[in-house]
């Protein structure tokens, strides 16, 4: 036991002495109060719709979200759209398809089961029309991240003027959260860019959280089930080890009375 | 043994067991006389095939949705976790299971060198053991790959080009390994092909492993020989079968908290960038239970004797059976051994720590000073510890203390070795 003791403060005081060393450099990304956090998480309904609007109208002029398809905003622990909702923002798309039987490829309005459709047609053309820089796809975006939602959420509100001792080439801001400070995305939030349905304002900080929260979900869209299915897993094997551990004790009963 | 003379009951049983004593087996293995004293540590045995079998099924399935293509691998996964149904409970379980293999297998390892178990008669058992965790180490390699997110692709990229440090031929055996000159859609196939054929190995030696525990028997937390079946014993069924149940509930728990609750968190987020041959992360880290031996690789400024040493840091451990000059198996009755034991739990932590820091400046020096000492241990403290270490008196059974032996088993026993 002793030695027990000995080798957790040895780990332990690694631990503290590394997180000290690195206290200088780490920045403290700002929080919020993520709904979907915890044993029973679910997505805020809501800011998932309005964090859809965010990704529509601002996000998805450069950023492509390829792994998702129209079906899933209507499907369930989504935003949910009603199926005619979806269907219509669907329709709102130009998708590509063919070639018809002329070999021709033709335009046709967007249907539930399309994909994103995506804003270039290439990573090239995306690299071409960015100055180089290639706007990642944000599908799994926050799962892509070290810092996750927070680190998102925080990046979207980070710009600042450059400090002095800082100087920025052309196409390059400064976010105090980036890796590095240097970022080639403009901000891309401002005060009231868009105009919510609900009446909600839309500050950049309320549109920083929608736009995440929607990240989060189209990053892990069965995220709901697997906290409820979790939690039920979890409960299931409680009762169950607890009856084990009654059976053992009673089976085990014998052997200690023959002893 | 005397399950030899058991015979089926029924007619049809004899006649069948006559022709292929299936019978016999199932008998042996529920009759199976096991130490009555075995504790907790020994259970990680039986979760350790629970956790080799979940990964199989669950491999199976993701294979069934998976494309090992360089061009598709990754969307293929992202395909798995959004259109599959259950695929991303599947897909957790698989990910998440790899790493609750590996924290069995280290308290499994950790359990033997604490007790001495890999000690005559068990060598050959300990030796399959290696070299099961040599080939789960491979296949837990080449499945990290199989994704195609950028610390797949570089981790990849890093290992293999280990290789490169053999003299003359190291270059050619690259290329022949990636089947080209990069990690490229050739290495991706024939890692897939390769961790779809590494668990069935595993499952091959884990037989032979457990065949060979069975001629011995189970060491026990006292570390001597004892009489089969005798009082010391229990049969295995029902007595070992539920308490490995019990333990095993319970590993399952913390299994399920990972797998529904920080599904990603024992991963890295680079893995979800899809691989790019062109951008190199910062940091290319292994998964966390490669890192002891990645600290002790990079800890070597050569590269070739670096190399050298990470692998004998593993080999080494193969011939512990004789490195470990003493007659006494557990570490009860061996007061410095114990000390050391804990020194070396100690060590590794740290290496794996260091692991997965930079490797620069003072990580780098505590990870020179533990690689030294992890080596220090086995081939010099062990041996010697052998002949210098002045052992406790152990007893002459596992009864014994019970029915009141000699006083000083009364401390033996009050410490690891409970009796159940």
């Amino acid at each position: 036991m002793k030695n027990l003791y000995k080798l957790f403060s040895i780990i332990t005081i690694i631990i503290v002495s590394n997180s000290y060393s690195f206290a200088a450099e780490k920045v403290e990304y700002l929080k919020t109060d993520w709904s979907f956090k915890g044993l029973f998480g679910k997505f805020d309904r809501a800011s998932l719709q309005r964090g859809y609007q965010v990704y529509t109208e601002v996000c998805a002029s450069c950023h492509s979200m390829k792994y998702l398809s129209y079906r899933n905003l209507a499907e369930k622990g989504g935003p949910e759209f009603s199926e005619v909702q979806a269907k219509a923002i669907a329709a709102s798309f130009d998708v590509t398809d063919g070639p018809n039987s002329d070999g021709e490829m033709f335009t046709r309005p967007g249907k539930l089961s399309d994909k994103f459709v995506m804003p270039y047609e290439n990573v090239k053309a995306a690299q071409a029309a960015n100055g180089g820089a290639y706007p990642p796809d944000m599908s799994v975006l926050v799962k892509a991240r070290g810092g996750g939602v927070d680190y998102i959420y925080s990046l979207l509100q980070g710009y600042e003027e450059a400090p002095s001792n800082v100087s920025l080439d052309d196409g390059v801001y400064y976010n105090k959260y980036m890796y590095g400070n240097k970022i080639r995305m403009a901000a891309p939030l401002s005060e009231g860019l868009v105009e919510y349905g609900d009446g909600t304002s839309a500050t950049v900080e309320q549109m920083s959280k929608d736009i995440t929260t929607f990240l989060m979900w189209s990053a892990e869209p069965h995220l709901e089930a697997r906290h409820q299915m979790g939690f039920k897993a979890i409960v299931y094997l409680i009762i169950l080890t607890t009856l084990v551990y009654f059976s053992m004790k009673k089976i085990w009963s014998r052997v200690k009375s023959e002893v | 043994m005397s399950d030899h003379d058991y015979r089926p009951k029924s007619k049809v049983g004899q006649w069948f067991n006559d022709r292929l004593p299936l019978l016999t087996l199932a008998n042996h293995l529920t009759d199976y006389p096991t130490p009555k004293n075995l504790n907790y540590w020994w259970t990680f045995g039986g979760i350790l095939t629970f956790c080799l079998i979940t990964q199989i099924i669950t491999g199976l399935t993701l294979a069934m949705h998976y494309i090992a293509h360089a061009d598709m691998a990754f969307e293929s996964v992202e395909h798995i976790m959004r259109d599959v149904n259950y695929g991303w409970l599947i897909r957790y379980i698989h990910a998440n299971g790899a790493s609750m293999f590996f924290l069995a297998v280290y308290i499994h390892i950790f359990r033997s060198l604490f007790y001495g178990s890999y000690k005559s008669p068990r060598e050959i058992i300990w030796i399959i053991g290696i070299i099961i965790y040599l080939l789960m180490m491979a296949a837990a390699f080449m499945g990290y790959v199989l994704p195609w997110g950028q610390m797949s692709f570089w981790g990849a990229t890093v290992i293999t080009n280990l290789f490169s440090a053999i003299p003359l031929v190291g270059e050619g055996i690259v290329t022949w390994l990636w089947g080209g000159y990069s990690v490229d859609n050739p290495t991706l196939t024939r890692f897939f092909t390769l961790h779809y054929l590494i668990p069935f190995l595993i499952l091959g030696l884990v037989i032979l492993h457990i065949w060979a525990l069975h001629v011995p028997g189970n060491n026990n937390p006292v570390g001597i020989d004892i009489k089969k079946p005798s009082k010391d014993t229990v049969p295995f069924h029902p007595y070992i079968v539920i308490k490995d149940g019990f333990a095993l509930l319970m590993f399952m728990i913390v299994f399920a908290f990972f797998v529904f609750y920080a599904p990603n968190i024992l991963g890295h987020a680079d893995n979800y960038i899809e691989a790019n041959p062109m951008v190199t992360p910062a940091h290319i880290v292994p998964e966390w239970y490669l890192l002891p031996f990645y600290a002790i690789l990079r800890s070597v400024p050569d590269k070739l004797l670096g190399v050298v040493a990470m692998l004998s840091a593993i080999l080494i451990l193969a011939v512990l059976p004789w490195l470990d000059t003493s007659k006494i198996r557990s570490a009860v009755f061996r007061p410095l051994y114990k000390q050391f034991y804990w020194i070396l739990v100690a060590d590794v932590l740290i290496l794996g720590y260091m692991g997965a820091m930079p490797a620069e400046g003072l990580y780098l020096l505590i990870a020179r000073v533990a690689t030294a000492y992890y080596f220090l241990h086995f081939l010099v403290i062990l041996p010697v510890l052998g002949f210098k270490e002045k052992t406790l008196p152990i007893p002459l059974s596992i009864t014994e203390p019970v029915l009141g032996g000699s006083p000083n088993l009364a401390a033996a026993r009050s410490k690891e070795s409970k009796i159940e």
